[in-house]
């Protein structure tokens, strides 16, 4: 398991328009932004619908189901806050609803035992105090 | 456009470590030697297009470069397209060429990550600095499994891809790394970011490059020694960070491919040489697809089991690319083009008559393309 609150960390930066995410994530629900005038779902957060432009749009949570994308595994660190934890997985991972993001695959052993498209689950996590959508593998949702 | 701009000149300084030495200064030397090898007075340069040193941004660059090199341009400036904006400024000035905004332009590229600024190998590649998502190399691992998942690509095809360059960069004298690579060698290095190993990234290297373009009628009129004609240049952008890229396995260097060959008037069985942007060892293997020399999923079996050396159907890299001859971001794969038409290349390819370049910036966002023919 990745350990908490490690010290140097880099943490989100949080705006006006960020800041409901987060908000929301510290609250045990991840959002992301759907379009009112043609539906599209993005995330991370933009103050436009990157299809049609519209600027009117609503948060919605996500079902905490999603799929692996694809993966890395770190065995050089990048960040010095990072040197403790390799080797360690990044993950491109797609919600059921469609956005896609970047996290970590959590509850694992071995994670070159990873297979694209993987079912997963949300499994909110705290790093530096902060809550993040991380996931674990969800081999019942697929 | 078919042949009416041409490559009159190219320049570099060596390729490896300039300790202490400005980018600006690197800059000067590569003109020097281009305009040297054009034949070109200075004083008759009116384009001047360069592409700002990646390890730290620079505002109004291109400024401070003419000022070093005393030139008031009547066209220029920084276009930023990382790694595509060699060939990109390449096409720009081309353009600029036939509209009669200047005759003679000079593209020029100087960096210094080696002994400089390595903030750009190491930076954050968006907002997700919490998940410890950091390094250029990560974002092509990303795309390196995913076709490796998705085609059957191999860890062994990928060294296949680096075993070339440095078998190549290994006959050339002014490559950085002179050092032939086996598959055991590749098998037994250290991973940086799996599925990625050492020898599937670039190198890192300081250095300057640069390129005289006119028309081929000025060539003519100057009696420049051998004028490489532009046959065909495109651009593409897939813009979409890795993360939020609908697709990882295919990008938009095939629209790029596709306007350069449409204006060449050629297609892939009409190449004879391919220069491919090879900062990571994936990025050839997709090229080779997107470019239309492969079916899709295909790039890795090709380059393992018909092979890119010099006595290959399509040779490629032969001067080591950015995986051996300098990590350089693409201006030594148009130099090497250049010299392949030429006929004064290291590893001479037999009667190559065309030569395709690649260019690509951050990670497969921006792709541009060149196509060369024989000196007229």
């Amino acid at each position: 398991m990745i350990a908490e609150n490690t010290a140097g960390v880099p943490l989100p930066v949080r705006d006006a328009l960020s800041e409901p995410y987060w908000a929301a994530l510290d609250d045990g629900r991840h959002i992301f932004q759907r379009c009112g005038a043609c539906g599209h779902a993005w995330l991370p957060p933009r103050a436009e619908c990157p299809v049609c432009l519209a600027a009117e749009w609503s948060w919605e949570t996500a079902s905490g189901d999603a799929r692996l994308i694809s993966w890395v595994v770190y065995h050089t660190a990048f960040h010095p806050a990072f040197a403790d934890r390799l080797p360690y997985n990044v993950a491109v991972v797609e919600l059921r609803e469609g956005p896609r993001l970047i996290s970590n695959i959590s509850g694992i052993d071995d994670p070159e035992a990873l297979q694209i498209d993987l079912p997963l689950r949300l499994s909110i996590e705290r790093e530096g105090g902060v809550a993040i959508p991380r996931y674990v593998p969800a081999p019942e949702n697929g | 456009m078919r042949e009416s701009v041409v490559v009159a000149g190219i320049g570099h300084t060596t390729f490896g470590a300039h300790e202490g030495r400005s980018t600006v200064s690197m800059h000067a030397e590569a003109i020097r030697h281009a305009l040297a090898d054009a034949g070109v007075e200075k004083d008759a340069v009116d384009g001047l297009f360069v592409k700002f040193p990646t390890s730290a941004f620079e505002f109004m660059y291109g400024q401070k470069v003419a000022e070093a090199v005393g030139l008031q341009p009547r066209i220029g400036g920084v276009w930023d397209q990382g790694g595509a904006a060699n060939i990109g400024m390449m096409s720009f000035a081309a353009l600029a060429i036939e509209a009669g905004q200047c005759e003679i332009a000079v593209v020029t590229f100087a960096d210094n990550p080696k002994t400089g600024s390595r903030g750009a190998i190491a930076k954050s590649i968006g907002a997700d600095d919490v998940f410890g998502w950091f390094g250029a190399a990560a974002g092509y691992a990303m795309i390196a499994r995913r076709h490796m998942a998705q085609w059957g690509t191999t860890a062994d095809q990928l060294g296949a891809v680096a075993i070339n360059a440095r078998a190549n960069g290994a006959a050339n004298p002014r490559a950085q790394l002179r050092k032939p690579l086996t598959l055991e060698g590749y098998r037994e290095a250290r991973s940086v970011v799996a599925p990625l190993r050492r020898d599937d990234c670039c190198l890192v290297s300081d250095g300057g490059a640069a390129v005289v373009l006119m028309s081929a009628a000025r060539a003519r009129a100057l009696g420049v020694p051998a004028p490489v004609p532009i046959l065909g240049f495109g651009q593409g952008q897939t813009s979409w960070n890795v993360e939020l890229r609908p697709d990882l396995t295919s990008t938009c260097a095939a629209e790029s491919a596709q306007t350069a060959f449409a204006m060449a008037g050629l297609g892939p069985d009409d190449i004879d040489v391919a220069q491919f942007y090879d900062c990571f060892t994936i990025v050839p293997i997709m090229t080779l697809e997107d470019y239309g020399f492969v079916p899709r999923g295909q790039g890795g079996a090709y380059v393992a089991s018909e092979g890119t050396g010099l006595d290959r159907r399509l040779p490629m890299n032969t001067s080591g690319g950015l995986l051996s001859e300098t990590g350089m971001p693409g201006m030594q794969l148009v130099i090497e083009a250049v010299r392949q038409m030429r006929g004064t290349a290291e590893l001479q390819v037999k009667n190559a008559r065309t030569a395709i370049v690649s260019n690509q910036g951050g990670i497969m966002h921006t792709h541009s393309t060149l196509i060369l023919g024989q000196p007229a």
